[in-house]
């Protein structure tokens, strides 16, 4: 999977997930105060991503979550070291 | 201490019989029943696969992502309800950030929720991977911490957990609380989930009605061929009030609870007897004031098991003899279960305020217990301003409350 298909697969179920536009999600925004998020919406994040990548992410993998880009590459370097 | 009038301001019902007071009316009125068979129960090895139906309400119109998903079945349809009851009671959402309201609701399962997140936990080893609201769809006490959270209340909240009295209670509860003035407003009601989990070991009782080639006509209270009930359920609000918050207010003023009376059977798990119902029924009329005599009407619990209807006849005859007429609605909308006591007061002061007594349908042949009371078999058009209504559960729980038309 390359760096192409998980921002579309990641965008597509943020829009579905939380309900927002597409347009809201660029990669440099801040992504807790673009959707909006509380400390239950990272639980639902695990599950989510868990379902779409088969990767296991945990409270530290969101450490240094601040942007779109961040998360991106986060879920990225995940799927690598687990192929 | 003073003791303040309790009235009731607001009413909402969604249920298999109508998603509104106005087809509530109307079913009721024409005896329609809300019972269907579902393929589903039978291949999942039901015994009966009848049960009522609901619709799933969209409520995406009205709710944010968060607050659904914390939500399941049955607090989906008290939700309606509740929008409803609300609406009819002129109360807006701006009304609870200056005014203090409570809930106090009856529910007893949460079945489907923790099915499902159970499920998930077996399939994917990892609590993590179960997801944000299961919890709060898991609990017995989902339709008030949901409810509560939605509307922003601040007085009373709790679940009322009494088996099939559940509803009921939830009002008896909610009228001692303001009656006594500790609380001026409560959202009260009842809700039951309609998924076939819910219902599985109860069937497996084997006292689920057994006639389902002929889905309405299954649920028979009172007739001497019934041969067990019919599950169902959705959702059932009334807003209690203080006599004083509503005139206040300029509410409109639907009813006036007048009497609430609880005992328990002391008795078998499952098998109900006759002194329990009697003694709630006595307290009832004590609380209230009113002679046996006085009451026009008497929706009964009556489920259409053969030991329960016997029972409730016979306590019935003994307080109050056979001249008020009697019917049980369930007759029409199956068993809601932890609801019951809610929508059946519903229904009762639909017809109080449009003159008539829904029939008891399917009551072709008395037995020797109910050939000794007034039920009423088709509809009749009768002007009444004083009822009761029975309510009881496994365990033994009894309640009974007496309900007058609202006069000045």
């Amino acid at each position: 999977m390359n760096k192409e298909e998980v921002i579309e697969i990641v965008n597509n179920f943020l829009v579905e997930e939380f309900e927002v536009e597409q347009e809201v999600i660029s990669p440099k925004a801040p992504m807790k105060d673009t959707l909006g998020l509380d400390s239950l919406d990272y639980v639902d994040l695990v599950v989510i991503i868990e379902s779409n990548f088969g990767v296991k992410l945990g409270e530290a993998d969101f450490v240094n979550v601040e942007s779109f880009q961040d998360f991106y590459d986060m879920i990225e370097n995940k799927i690598k070291a687990k192929a | 201490m003073e003791q303040r009038r309790v009235v009731i301001t607001g009413m909402g019902i969604y249920s298999c019989i109508g998603t509104s007071l106005t087809e509530v009316k109307d079913s009721l009125y024409k005896g329609t029943s809300g019972i269907q068979f579902d393929p589903e129960r039978k291949a999942a090895g039901f015994r009966s696969a009848l049960t009522g139906m609901v619709p799933t309400p969209d409520l995406k119109p009205f709710l944010n992502r968060r607050q659904r998903i914390s939500i399941g079945e049955e607090t989906e349809y008290a939700y309606m309800a509740t929008r409803e009851a609300l609406e009819n009671a002129q109360i807006e959402e701006g009304f609870f950030d200056e005014h203090e309201v409570g809930i106090l609701y009856g529910n007893d399962s949460v079945s489907k929720a923790i099915i499902e997140a159970t499920d998930l936990l077996r399939e994917k080893k990892d609590t993590a991977l179960i997801g944000s609201g299961a919890i709060f769809k898991s609990m017995n006490s989902t339709v008030t911490m949901n409810l509560s959270t939605i509307y922003r209340l601040r007085g009373v909240n709790m679940t009322i957990s009494a088996a099939c009295a559940s509803g009921s209670h939830s009002i008896g509860m909610g009228y001692l609380l303001i009656k006594s003035g500790l609380q001026d407003r409560i959202i009260c009601g009842g809700a039951q989930e309609i998924n076939m989990y819910a219902m599985a070991s109860f069937d497996g009782l084997g006292v689920f009605a057994s006639r389902e080639s002929e889905p309405e006509k299954a649920s028979r209270p009172f007739d001497a061929g019934r041969d067990g009930l019919v599950p169902s359920g959705g959702g059932a609000t009334l807003i209690l009030e203080s006599y004083e918050s509503a005139v206040k207010r300029g509410a409109p003023i639907i009813a006036e609870v007048m009497g609430y009376g609880f005992s328990s059977n002391g008795g078998h798990i499952s098998t109900p007897n006759k002194e329990g119902p009697a003694t709630a029924m006595q307290r009832a009329l004590s609380d209230a004031n009113v002679e046996a005599s006085a009451i026009e009407y008497i929706n009964a619990h009556a489920t259409s098991t053969p030991v329960g209807d016997a029972n409730e006849a016979k306590a019935i005859h003994e307080i109050f003899g056979g001249k008020p007429p009697v019917s049980s609605t369930k007759s029409m909308t199956g068993h809601e279960c932890w609801m019951a006591g809610a929508s059946e007061v519903i229904y009762s002061i639909l017809m109080m305020q449009n003159d008539f007594i829904a029939p008891n349908i399917n009551f072709e042949n008395p037995d020797e217990d109910s050939k000794k009371l007034n039920i009423v078999s088709s509809t009749l058009n009768k002007k009444f301003e004083l009822f009761l209504s029975n309510s009881f559960g496994f365990g033994g729980t009894n309640s009974a409350l007496i309900l007058k038309k609202f006069n000045n």
